[in-house]
């Protein structure tokens, strides 16, 4: 079964276009975006949809998406939470969220995805928002000054099958809606 | 606060600057209608004569940069804009993109003209998903406008813009890094030279500049280089967006003439240490810059003064840190980061990052060795100036900064056998762990070899 339908296909032909001819090649992230987008990971199906897209080799393909955070090679949660316990937001008590974050998804210890497949728990670098430690991401949308107990209502609020609202911009609908905006072919109104 | 230049971020309170019209209204895009009206080298020498320098870090003069790209190559020459913002405690590029897209993109096309590039790229860091919508939707308002595509204002120039997003990974915002992941590759830095303005992108003459030096273009060009070049030290022209976090009172982005004291930013815009507690230790630039301490605090915000301390100005991130913090883990977390960014490439930060983390941590939980300093230091030693790029460097600052100006309380973690912040530790009554192998081997002798020996 194709990962990618006849019309993402089309898709993926744009986005190739977006670089110079013959460059093609650079479209490889917004492309692994969009299988991602598909399957809420990047599986060895997708990687190879990509390379055939590219004329690359799978391995060449599986070696640039091993490198980035951002695409998931393994199975990952409906909604991706990212904690940032870099050092503006432990200062700040980021550790803690990161813990209240695990305990709320009821994750036991090494464990990154809850049993339900609802989260995944992610201890994430800086994310450039530190005047608003801690800083916690679902889904790429930006929850600022978290503490453990609002972290706790946050993973409630997932649970109900809503979205919170992020503190400023949009908020996907869960982790494959966002890999499909940083493909780049949604409508971003 | 009265006196404070703000050119950068002078529309951050007024929400109507977002969209096209609003940043019209402001006199938006009058820089690129001026720049476009002068010969591409005029517009480089305007920029040269106001002496702005890279914001992202490095401090290179802007206006040189961007004559070091070849003309008539037969290659096309493409713009970068470095948006992979994620040094730690760095989170100006994002406010300045959220706040004010238009500004940075007429900064862009300036540049893009004064190379006679005519396809920029946009890398924006991959977690940083609502800045980049706001970006799509103003490069689509500003192609709409005439201000980028085909024959720009009726100038006869053409320039294309393409955002490009990351997909989470530190390294990529190294600009040799970046334009091997914006090839489709790894982002792993490339050997210099031959530099990027001679052979980056595609392998073909590229100009890369950072955000927030981007975002200072449309108004040198409004407003002359005499005019920038009149604010601030002379060595270090105009203003600098300071990002306060960590142990403060008012943690935020202030925008502040070159050359600032630091104690005005911490006291008089961020509100002093947090709680009124006691400054202990900062970061002038991200993680990257060696830590200074509270005898620093007159030091003035410039590329030169803060190296003069002993640091580095960097991406002018400070993090603060206050006397109920534990130096040691705030060492061991940055270390963490940088073992976990390390691309892999260059053995001294591969190995080097990963090892210092782990010794910062036995450290920290207790189960240091007294001769476990030397070791962190000669780690950090064998990292420095080692690698391809400067990720290997900005691992040691943190340490070797730390132990130059808290010895002591690596000594106090050491001896307690625990925390003395934390508690946590086996503490002082617990037996010595077992000697492992590097332990001295005879009695007098090094625990290690230091390679600066070997070498001699």
């Amino acid at each position: 079964m194709a990962v990618l339908t006849p019309e993402l296909r089309e898709q993926a032909e744009s986005m190739k276009a977006r670089y110079p001819a013959g460059r093609e090649r650079s479209a490889i992230l917004p492309l692994l975006y969009l299988v991602q987008s598909v399957e809420g990971q990047v599986t060895p199906e997708g990687l190879r949809e990509v390379a055939d897209l590219l004329g690359l080799r799978t391995a060449e393909v599986e070696a640039v998406a091993t490198f980035y955070t951002m695409l998931r090679l393994r199975p990952t949660g409906t909604h991706v939470v990212n904690v940032c316990t870099n050092l503006s937001c432990a200062l700040r008590g980021g550790r803690e969220v990161h813990e209240a974050a695990r305990a709320a998804a009821g994750l036991p210890h090494g464990a990154e995805i809850s049993e339900d497949g609802l989260l995944t728990v992610h201890e994430e670098e800086c994310l450039g928002a530190c005047d608003a430690a801690p800083v916690v991401q679902i889904d790429f949308a930006n929850h600022d000054r978290i503490t453990p107990e609002r972290m706790a209502e946050l993973v409630e609020t997932l649970r109900r099958g809503e979205v919170p609202e992020p503190s400023r911009g949009v908020a996907p609908r869960d982790f494959r809606h966002a890999s499909r905006i940083l493909a780049g072919v949604e409508g971003t109104s | 606060v009265i006196g404070s230049p703000r050119i950068i971020t002078a529309n951050w309170d007024d929400p109507s600057v977002v969209p096209v019209d609003g940043y019209l209204a402001k006199g938006g895009y009058e820089g690129l209608r001026r720049a476009l009206g002068e010969t591409p080298a005029a517009v480089i020498d305007e920029v040269k004569a106001s002496g702005l320098r890279g914001r992202g870090g490095a401090g290179f003069p802007t206006g040189v940069k961007w004559s070091f790209v070849p003309q008539d190559t037969g290659k096309p020459t493409y713009t970068v804009c470095n948006f992979d913002e994620s040094e730690p405690g760095t989170y100006n590029n994002r406010e300045l993109v959220e706040r004010e897209p238009h500004q940075l993109l007429e900064g862009l096309a300036i540049a893009a003209y004064a190379v006679q590039s005519h396809t920029a790229f946009i890398y924006c860091r991959g977690e940083f998903l609502w800045p980049g919508i706001v970006l799509e939707r103003a490069i689509a308002e500003a192609s709409a406008k005439g201000f980028f595509g085909r024959d720009i204002l009726g100038s006869g120039y053409d320039l294309d813009v393409v955002l490009h997003r990351g997909a989470g990974a530190y390294i990529c915002g190294e600009e040799t890094a970046l334009l091997s992941s914006l090839e489709g590759y790894r982002g792993q830095p490339r050997l210099r030279p031959p530099f990027p303005a001679v052979e980056g992108l595609y392998e073909s003459p590229t100009l890369i500049n950072n955000v927030e030096t981007l975002c200072f273009v449309p108004h040198i060009m409004r407003n002359g280089a005499a005019w920038f070049a009149g604010i601030g030290p002379e060595k270090s022209p105009g203003t600098k967006i300071f990002s306060v976090s960590g142990k403060v009172e008012r943690p935020g982005n202030y925008e502040l003439a070159m050359g600032t004291p630091f104690r005005v930013l911490l006291e008089e815009h961020a509100g002093g240490v947090l709680g009124g507690r006691a400054l202990k230790a900062w970061t002038p630039g991200g993680s990257s810059t060696p830590l200074l301490t509270a005898e620093h605090l007159d030091v003035g915000l410039d590329f030169e003064a803060v190296q003069a301390a002993g640091s580095l100005l960097g991406t002018g991130a400070v993090m603060v840190m206050d006397e109920t913090d534990c130096v040691v883990e705030a060492t061991r977390r940055m270390s963490r980061f940088y073992a976990h960014e390390s691309c892999g490439k260059c053995t001294p930060c591969r190995e080097g990052t990963w090892w210092v983390s782990r010794v910062l941590g036995r450290i920290e939980d207790g189960y240091g060795r007294p001769e476990d300093l030397a070791l962190l230091g000669d780690t950090a030693e064998n990292m420095l100036f080692r690698a391809f790029c400067a990720l290997a460097d900005a691992a040691a600052s943190p340490i070797q900064s730390s132990l130059k100006y808290f010895r002591d309380e690596y000594e106090q973690h050491v001896a307690e056998r625990r925390c003395p912040f934390t508690g946590k530790g086996p503490g002082p009554n617990e037996p010595p762990p077992e000697p492992d192998e590097i332990a001295p081997t005879e009695p007098g002798e090094p625990a290690f070899i230091p390679v600066s020996e070997v070498l001699r």
